[in-house]
This record gives structure tokens, sequence and C-alpha cells, in this order.
């Protein structure tokens, strides 16, 4: 990357509290109602009501065909809803073609000019606003200067590193000032390192400038880095919007909770129910399974409990006087990671259940070998009930 | 072992297109070439002097010393041949540039079309080719003669009175020429704009620019290759057209390609007609260099 010695400055945490999601006051900026989009029999968006509000990251998070895109292309103009509103800062969006939007996307394959250099590609959206020249050539050198792009200006695309077109293209799609910034899977096209640095490069300027920032990926470690709140979609309809914390802390289905991140699903039927306690017995395990979670699940309820492997404890000893919440097992496949380990048992019964362990001290032989018989135990606060 | 073999394989592969030209275009070129530093004779071959082999050295020294630039000097002060060069320059860049403007709306159109439909629609743009040329030209006679389908056409719509003079004039050859190398122009232009992405006009959009804006600041411009290659493909060999002018063209027609036949079979002039072919390379030459550099060009943007 072209970083130029930047000013030594005091540090400051780029993110600071902020949810107007949760302020009944706060007006959206964005507001899809009931949105819903057809491709003759296929429904692409069913039935999606959204709000996203000013200065927000918000990421559109699932797999290929699941319809953020589309979602994204139908606020950008290239698509039209069949059915529903889409309002931006109060005004209807239906039927304004997309030249004539406040709204600039950056394209996933870039989308950059082929013919034109680096400065009139950022200038072109300014040049069909009709703005001065000395204007237009100040907003550029901006720009270039925003991406860390100078000295680059009279390049063309071709004569650019992937990481750099990216940046071309960002500045272009941010030239014109737009109320909100579509990102397509900005960062599809880098390697992991430079994906990485991008992701909090595009955090801090997002910071910095307060533009709404609407960003569609399939990476759920992209979106939970730059995003203040993740929708995850299935099938065309938004299955949760949280922050990413929520998301994985507290996913509020069994899609959501196998989409982001690794998880162990155990399949139980509610035993008893008071408040604060729920008690469930499962065919996997022998122990019961204790959680302290609030629901409106009664006794006899199928349902499942979703469990990361990062808060399972796994360990050689078996721990004293706890009779719920454990397991014990055999471990058959260690995947070492460096930072962690991820440890496959099985259980007595066939079940497997994942287990990670953060390698704490420098340790050529793993502490937990190939075949050791291991012992699990979690808290209550560590699973997640999931209705099935 | 196997990688040399490889290497001797890749170097016999690259031979053949070589040796195809050496054979083909530089031989006869230098044929031609030297023809036309010859005089004319009545004699068979009519021109001198004649190379053998086995004549020794002072004999071919001498005979070398007859050939001369007398035949470009003869040429090039005469009107005739120059008004000839000229006319067939305009009456080309004519059809090219009535060719650029019909055959790109039709690539377009293809380019745009459902892709499925698109080799269908390639197809029948390529199916003239399937008859001779020679017949097609024919036809064109059958068009646009006096008592023609054309005039016919138009006087049974009573567009005119009087059946208009369209054959044997330039216009009849420009017709002609457009209709022959209209696939020709076509070609190169569905290829530049296919290969267009299509979120470069949506970017175009996303950025301010109406529909027409972005095809004049972003299609046009992304397929000038293909324009200037659809343009090099049929200005160049409509500069040297024979058989076009030949049979659609009237008395005051005189493009070269006629002009150097004239000279040849009419005029039994083999050297003046030689020095002639041998101009219209090196006018010819300029066009096919910019071609060159642009397609260069372009490599090195890949």
């Amino acid at each position: 990357m072209d970083s130029q010695p930047a000013k030594p400055q005091k540090p400051q945490s780029v993110r600071r509290k902020f949810e107007p999601w949760a302020d009944p006051a706060a007006q959206p900026l964005i507001r899809f109602q009931s949105v819903v989009k057809r491709y003759g029999d296929v429904v692409a968006i069913d039935d999606v009501s959204l709000d996203i509000y000013e200065r927000e990251f918000f990421a559109l998070l699932g797999p290929s065909g699941c319809g953020k895109t589309t979602l994204m292309r139908m606020l950008a103009g290239f698509e039209e809803a069949s059915e529903g509103r889409i309002t931006l800062a109060g005004s209807d969006l239906s039927g304004v073609p997309p030249y004539r939007r406040p709204v600039n996307m950056m394209f996933q394959s870039y989308a950059l000019f082929p013919h034109m250099t680096v400065a009139d590609n950022i200038a072109f959206g300014l040049k069909q606003e009709r703005m001065p020249k000395s204007e237009i050539a100040a907003r550029v050198d901006e720009m270039l200067k925003l991406v860390n792009l100078r000295g680059f200006e009279k390049r063309k695309p071709h004569q650019l590193s992937g990481g750099q077109r990216q940046r071309v293209a960002l500045a272009r799609s941010l030239a014109k000032r737009p109320k909100v910034l579509l990102l397509d899977e900005p960062m599809a096209a880098l390697d992991k390192k430079l994906r990485e640095q991008t992701q909090f490069e595009l955090m801090d300027l997002q910071q910095r400038i307060g533009t709404t920032f609407i960003i569609v990926t399939h990476d759920q470690e992209e979106a939970m880095t730059v995003a203040d709140r993740i929708a995850v979609m299935d099938h065309g309809k938004l299955v949760q919007v949280a922050t990413p914390t929520e998301i994985y802390e507290q996913p509020n289905s069994r899609y959501v909770a196998e989409f982001v991140g690794d998880i162990n699903i155990i399949e139980a039927v509610v035993e008893r129910v008071t408040p604060g306690d729920i008690a469930l017995k499962s065919n996997a395990l022998e122990a019961e399974l204790r959680l302290t979670q609030r629901s409106d699940v009664k006794t006899g309820d199928p349902a499942a409990v979703a469990l990361r492997p990062e808060k399972i404890r796994i360990g050689k000893e078996p721990l004293s006087e706890v009779h719920a919440n454990c397991a014990q097992g055999v471990v058959y496949d260690i995947a070492y990671l460096g930072d962690l380990s991820i440890y496959h048992v099985h259980l007595e019964n066939g079940f497997v259940l994942k287990a990670t362990k953060t390698n704490i001290s420098r340790q050529i032989e793993p502490p937990i070998g190939w075949d050791d018989k291991v012992y699990l135990s979690w808290t209550p606060d560590a699973g997640v009930l999931l209705k099935s | 072992m196997a990688l040399e073999k490889r290497s001797n394989f890749a170097h016999l592969t690259v031979a053949v297109p070589f040796l195809w030209l050496a054979l083909f275009f530089l031989l006869p070129f230098l044929i031609v070439f030297k023809i036309s530093l010859s005089d004319d004779a009545v004699a068979q071959p009519p021109y001198g002097p004649v190379f053998s082999l086995g004549e020794g050295w002072t004999v071919l020294r001498d005979k070398l010393a007859q050939l001369d630039l007398e035949n470009y000097a003869f040429v090039l002060g005469d009107w005739l041949y120059i008004y000839s060069y000229l006319q067939s320059l305009l009456l080309a860049a004519l059809a090219t540039a009535i060719l650029v403007l019909v055959g790109y709306p039709v690539a377009y159109a293809i380019a745009r079309s459902p892709r499925g439909l698109r080799p269908v629609l390639l197809l029948l743009v390529i199916l003239p080719f399937f008859t001779s040329f020679l017949i097609r030209v024919y036809a064109w006679i059958g068009i646009l003669s006096r008592e023609g389908l054309l005039n016919q056409l138009l006087i049974s719509f009573g567009a005119i009175s009087q059946p208009l003079e369209i054959l044997s004039t330039n216009l009849a050859v420009v017709i002609g020429m457009v209709y022959s190398y209209f696939p020709f122009m076509v070609l190169p232009l569905y290829a530049a704009l296919e290969r267009m992405d299509d979120s470069l006009l949506e970017a175009a959009a996303d950025l301010g620019a109406t529909p027409s804006q972005a095809f004049w600041r972003v299609t046009v411009p992304v397929s000038a290759p293909g324009i200037v290659a659809g343009a090099l493909l049929c200005f160049i060999p409509a500069v040297g057209e024979f058989v076009i002018p030949d049979l659609l063209g009237g008395s005051d027609t005189q493009m070269i390609g006629r002009t150097v036949w004239n000279e040849f079979a009419v005029n039994r002039s083999w050297s003046v007609s030689s020095a002639l072919a041998i101009l219209i390379l090196l006018v010819l030459l300029v066009p096919i260099l910019i071609y060159q550099r642009m397609q260069l060009r372009e490599l090195e943007s890949r």
C-alpha cells in the first residue's frame, strides 16, 4: 500500500456508542416498507421492511442468491420493487432513475472506465453535474488524498494493482458526496491481508466523512468487522437485523446461528421451566442441559441449544460437582490454527461436539492429543435456546 | 528433453505463418516490385530485363543497371493516375463512414440482444457470404438499373415519376461497397461491444449519466478499438476494390483497381500496372501501421 507518513495523532478509538435504532425519536434515512421483488414466478425479495439510519454502517449478509444484492440494487435504482415502498430522507424513490438518485454505488467489479485516467474516472460524476472545472480539480484532489492515491491521477486503470483500483472505485463513488454509499462485495477481489487492512480503513473513512454506508457481503467476518448493524438474509427474507454482538451471541434462529461463526447445535426437549432457568434433556448428552435464558417455551417443547465452540471448556481432568452442562468423549480430530485449536470430540453415543482452546503456552506437543479422553463443560449462560 | 522438444515445436508453429507470408505475400510482392522497375517490351513476358539463373555476374550486373524508377515518375506525373488514387481513397472513405454509421447500431443491437439470440443474428449477418460475391454484386445491377427493382418500387409508390440513374455512377459503387463489406464492419464492432462490461453502464448511470450520455461517454470510447478495426478492415480492401467499381461504376468511376486492370489488360503494360499496385500498397501502409499500433496498445492494456 502506498501509505504516506501520517502525522502523529493521539490514538483515539474510532467507534463510540452509536445506536439510533434504539431511539424511538430518531428518523431513519432509508426505509424499506413491505418491499417485494418478483422475477416472473421467483420471489427474490419477500416482504422486507427495514430502517437504516444516518451515519450508519449497515451490512447485508447472506449466501449468494439470498437477495442481498437485489435489495441493494433496488436502492441504487437498477431494479424496481414489485410491491412496497422505498424512501430516502422521506421521499419516495419509486420511478426515480439511477442517475437522479443521491445514492452512489461501488461495484464488485469496480467498473472503472478503462479509457479514462484515474482523475477522469473520479471526475466523471462531477462533470455530469456540470461542476466548475476548478472545483472538480479540487474535489478530485481531495478524493485522491482520502484514499491515499495522490500521484496516480494520470494512470489508467490497467496500470494499477487490484488494491489501487479498489481505492479508485471508492473515491469515484464518494466524489459526488452521496447521502448513501452502496458497496457491493467491495473486498471480494482482494487477498486476505489486504482485505483486513482495507476493512479497517473503510471503517475509519466512514467515521470521518459520516456518510451512510451499506455493504453487501457474504463474508461474515467482514460484516462483523465493519458494520454497526447486520441484516442476515435468507431466501429474500430478513432473518435477523441486529448488532454484530447480538447476531453472534443471541442468534434468533438456527439459520443465523449456523451461518455466522462455528456452532454446535444440540437437539433437546424442554423438561422444566422456571424464570431464568430452563432445563432440557437431549439424546446426545448424558447430563442435563441448563440455560439461564428467558424464553416462553413450555415443558415438552422441542428445542435446540446452540453452543459456540469457544464457550466450551475442554480438559483432561473431570470437573467435580458438575452434573449439568457437561460431557465426556474422545478427541478424534484437531485443527491447529496457531492461535487456537479446534477439537472434534466424539461423545460416547456418537455425537460430535466442537470445542476450541486458545493456545496460551508455546508448546510443540499439544496438551491434548488425538484419542485422549477429555471432559467438556460450559456455563449455563453459554448456550442459546433456539425454538425449532 | 521433453521441454526442449516442446520448444522446438513452438518454434515450428510460429514459423508456419511466417513461411506462409513469405511464400504468398513477400515473394509475389518482390516479383511485382521487380516488374515495376522494368521496361515494357514486345516479348514473352512483356517486360525486360528478364533474369535467369546461371548468366554470370557481369550479365546480371548489366541487367540490374537497367532497372529504374521510370514507371513511378510516369505514374506520379500523370494527373489521370493521381485522380484515380484520390477517387479510390475518397469513395472508400465514404463507404467506410457509412459502414460505421450503419454497422454500429446493428452491432449494438446484436450485443444487447438476449444471449441465446446472438449467434442467430450473427449468422444472419454472415449469411450473404454463402453466396458468391460476384453473384451478389450482379444482383445489385438488377436492383439499381433503370428498370431495376428499386426504381419499379419507387415509381409504384409514387415517390418518383422518372427512374433514377443510380447504376453506373459512383453512388452505385458506394452502395455496393457498403453492402459487400458490411459483415467486416459488424463483426469487430460486435466483438468490442459484447466484451464491454455491463456494469460500466450501470456505473455511468449511478454517477448521473442519462442513457444517451452514458452511450457517448462510455460505450463509444470503450468500443473505439472495434470501430478502428472495422473501419480499417473495410477501408483497406475497398481502396483497391476492382469488381464493384467495374460492375456497378460508370465511365467516370476510375478507381485504382480498375486502372491497374486497364493498364494490365488493355494497354498490356505490366510495368506501369505493377508500379500502380506498389504505390497503392505504400498508400495503404499508413492505415495498416496505425492499426498495428492500436492493436499493440490494446494488448498492453490487458
